[in-house]
């Protein structure tokens, strides 16, 4: 990027399944005020607002719209980013792109879904083609279980893997004030236990339907200095996107796919010269809606080599105490609020670059991150975090 | 800003009642297909996507899933900005300026035409307060317009003119959907659909679609016969409970101009703009939105409305394209304004050329009541 951006301010609300005590405004300005207080700057400061939601889960029509008053861009520069489970890095990525290109010095990015006001399954299911797929479609839960069967059946994972990685997810979770699942979960037998949505994913191997936000505000590199002690860089990103008319978006029936994945990391790591990802980046947040997806997107990530994915998890290498710690936050099968959900990841790793993630901070120490999320007919984005360049 | 982002090629396809002999992804290529033979260039050569549509409107969840494989997003950087298209040029521009991107391909369309106008925008009022009472649009509109008539005298007449001249204006545009000769008496006399807005005061249903291609500097130069560079940009937002607001005058608007302007070093917009493309969905729009972006004083766009400075051939033409209260989709609408000032400045606007147009504004508006105003300053040198 040609100006230099960094991250002076996170803020999340607590994610849940209901939130009737508040309106969609409500809920989003707990966490502008709390982004605020992160960075101690007032709403005055913000020039420009980057929206981030998926109107066609709550139904409301330019939902930013109704918002302003309670986010304070009245009378403020702004617009809404959307684009399914990436919208949250794309809506990050525009803050960037206007602070870079010199337009705005502090931008904020307000992402939110409040999923007690519709249903993510059925507004799912309406991005299915509408003349020959509508009626085929019954949201993600069969889309990952197809990637599961498929993974399953090629990596030799068994079900007990995908057990570990709830397990470990939950761990974190528990460890974290905002994450909105906090099972308790003890024993891969617990997991096994609960009932399947559609075989091979289990109840406990998905993501939920969460309430919240999620606000980051983004610096030029001569603000960031002045505002945060500790500000987080992003030293760059990238989005792909793909047409959705192909079989197997997110597993691999014929063995011959590319994956948006590969397509991003072969970007994103040679712009940054890495070449073996767990020596040069210190952790992992990544947004994973089902269990198995985390264990293949560690391959397709280059984490580990193909079809070992789910020996990471086994060895425990991606735990918060382990080597390359991934989703210290408990994920996204934790909490999912969609629109926020990409957020979220950033603005989880901006904490662990920062130290302060309290309770969920990994062992080692984190200099750089990385920050992904997935979305639509396996869409990427990713983010890389610096706590220097 | 060390480089400036410049536009090398826009088009649009006619405005039409109802295409319901394309999908989405259709039509949006016929406009697509236009920019890529101008330019010479192919789908691989863009680095960046800025698509702009809405779900509500496509009746789909991520709506630009239509687009994907006609705006070359395949494994490309592909965004969607959920307001009108003029906010997904400005969202251009931005990556092109940031260094990040070189070629960026910007797409709106709208099918007017496939959705129900007013269920889908009663969804764009608070839930609890207002949707109940069954606004829509063109009834948030009415009392818009009745508080600026009254607050400033502005008469149905001086509205209507704005009608007919928009409409005469048309007549020269190729594009546009359905110009009509009309006069103030056929307006006066057409239905009230919310008083004080009757059938004529609006714009027919539409659908359509404009792209363009925004580049930076260099390439632009390379790229285009005539690069048209942007030279100020900005977009405000007005809170959203229309109690809150005063309707009659439009703040946001004042605002986006003033920081466009500033930009583009524009301090007395009358002279320094040569041409004008606007965007208003109601009549009153046009002398109130005059207002804002400072052609005139507060409470003075009825006059400026009345006078010929407008007209083609004044002062600043305003819409020789007749903008879009002859057919254009919301979303699109903005975005073509933008496309036809492009036109004008590259001296290609046909019969409504305005002459020697150096300098040109575009407008464009989002949501109730122009919540969401952007401004854009366009030049050709």
């Amino acid at each position: 990027m040609a100006g230099r951006v960094a991250i002076v301010g996170v803020g999340q609300t607590h994610h849940t399944t209901r939130r009737n005590d508040v309106n969609m405004a409500e809920m989003v300005g707990e966490a502008v005020r709390a982004a605020l207080a992160d960075a101690q700057l007032s709403i005055k400061d913000i020039e420009a607002f980057i929206f981030s939601n998926m109107e066609a889960f709550e139904g409301v029509l330019l939902p930013d719209h109704g918002m302003v008053a309670e986010v304070g861009a009245t009378g403020k520069p702004g617009f809404k980013v959307t684009g399914g489970g990436t919208t949250g890095s794309e809506a990050v990525g525009e803050g960037c792109h206007m602070i870079s290109a010199g337009l705005y010095d502090i931008t904020m990015v307000v992402s939110w879904q409040k999923h007690d006001c519709g249903d993510a399954t059925a507004g799912i299911s309406a991005a299915a083609v509408p003349t020959f797929a509508k009626g085929m479609v019954t949201g993600a839960v069969s889309e990952f279980a197809k990637q599961a069967l498929s993974y399953m059946k090629e990596s030799g994972a068994k079900e007990e893997h995908a057990a570990m990685v709830r397990l470990k997810a939950d761990r974190g979770a528990c460890r974290n004030p905002y994450s909105h699942l906090k099972l308790g979960l003890g024993s891969i037998d617990e997991v096994l236990q609960s009932p399947y949505l559609v075989w091979p994913i289990r109840l406990y191997d998905f993501c939920p339907q969460s309430c919240g936000a999620c606000v980051i505000i983004l610096a030029s590199e001569k603000s960031a200095k002045k505002i945060h002690k500790k500000p987080v860089w992003v030293a760059d990103f990238v989005v792909v996107h793909q047409e959705p008319f192909r079989a197997g978006s997110f597993g691999d029936p014929t063995g011959t796919e590319t994956y948006s994945q590969h397509v991003a990391c072969e970007r994103l790591y040679k712009r940054n010269g890495i070449t073996n990802v767990r020596k040069q980046v210190d952790l992992a947040e990544i947004y994973e809606p089902s269990t198995w997806e985390e264990m293949s997107l560690y391959e397709h990530f280059y984490f580990c080599e193909k079809n070992e994915g789910w020996k990471l998890i086994e060895k425990g290498v991606t735990d918060i105490e382990g080597d390359f710690p991934v989703n210290c936050s408990g994920g996204v099968i934790a909490s999912n609020p969609i629109g926020a959900t990409p957020v979220i990841r950033i603005a989880e790793a901006a904490l662990q670059i920062r130290g302060d993630a309290g309770e969920h901070q990994a062992t080692r120490d984190i200099k750089t991150a990385i920050a992904t999320a997935l979305g639509g007919p396996n869409w990427t984005a990713m983010f890389l975090l610096k706590r220097s360049l | 800003m060390a480089q400036r982002a410049g536009i090398v090629a826009v088009a649009q396809t006619k405005y039409h009642p109802n295409r319901a002999d394309v999908n989405e992804a259709e039509l949006a290529y016929e406009a697509i297909k236009q920019v890529l033979e101008e330019t010479g260039l192919t789908l691989s050569d863009i680095d960046s996507v800025v698509t702009c549509c809405q779900d509500a409107w496509d009746g789909r969840t991520i709506a630009s899933l239509n687009l994907q494989h006609v705006v070359g997003a395949h494994f490309g950087h592909e965004f969607t900005v959920a307001e009108d298209g003029i906010n997904a040029a400005y969202v251009a521009m931005s990556q092109v300026l940031s260094g990040d991107h070189e070629t960026v391909l910007v797409e709106s369309h709208m099918k007017e035409s496939q959705g129900e106008k007013s269920l889908i925008e009663n969804a764009g009022f608070d839930a609890i307060l207002m949707r109940q009472l069954g606004l829509d649009f063109t009834s948030a509109a009415a009392l818009q317009a009745r508080r600026y008539m009254d607050k400033y005298g502005i008469t149905p007449e001086q509205c209507a003119k704005a009608v007919v001249r928009n409409h005469g204006n048309a007549k020269n545009n190729p594009f546009a959907q359905g110009p009509m000769d009309i006069t103030v008496d056929d307006v006066l006399r057409s239905e009230m659909l919310v008083s004080p807005i009757r059938l004529l005061d609006t714009k027919p249903i539409s659908d359509g679609a404009c792209v363009m291609i925004v580049a930076t500097e260099e390439k632009a130069k390379k790229l285009a016969r005539k690069p048209v560079w942007m030279m100020g940009v900005s977009n405000c937002y007005e809170t959203h409970y229309l109690g809150d607001r005063e309707l009659a005058d439009c703040d946001a608007l004042v605002k986006a101009a003033r920081k466009a302007y500033s930009m583009a070093d524009i301090n007395d917009p009358l002279r320094q703009i040569d041409v004008a493309e606007i965007s208003t969905e109601y009549s009153y729009q046009e002398p109130l939105w005059m207002e804002g972006l400072g052609f005139c004083g507060r409470g003075e766009g009825g006059k400026l409305a009345d006078s010929k400075s407008i007209e083609m051939g004044g002062q600043l033409p305003v819409n020789p394209s007749g903008g879009v209260l002859p057919g254009n989709p919301n979303g699109v609408a903005g975005m073509a304004r933008v496309a036809e000032a492009v036109l004008q400045l590259r001296g290609e606007a046909g019969a409504r050329q305005v002459k020697g147009a150096k300098v040109a504004l575009a407008h464009g508006y989002t949501g109730i009541c122009g919540q969401l105003q952007a401004v854009m300053i366009l030049a050709n040198v």
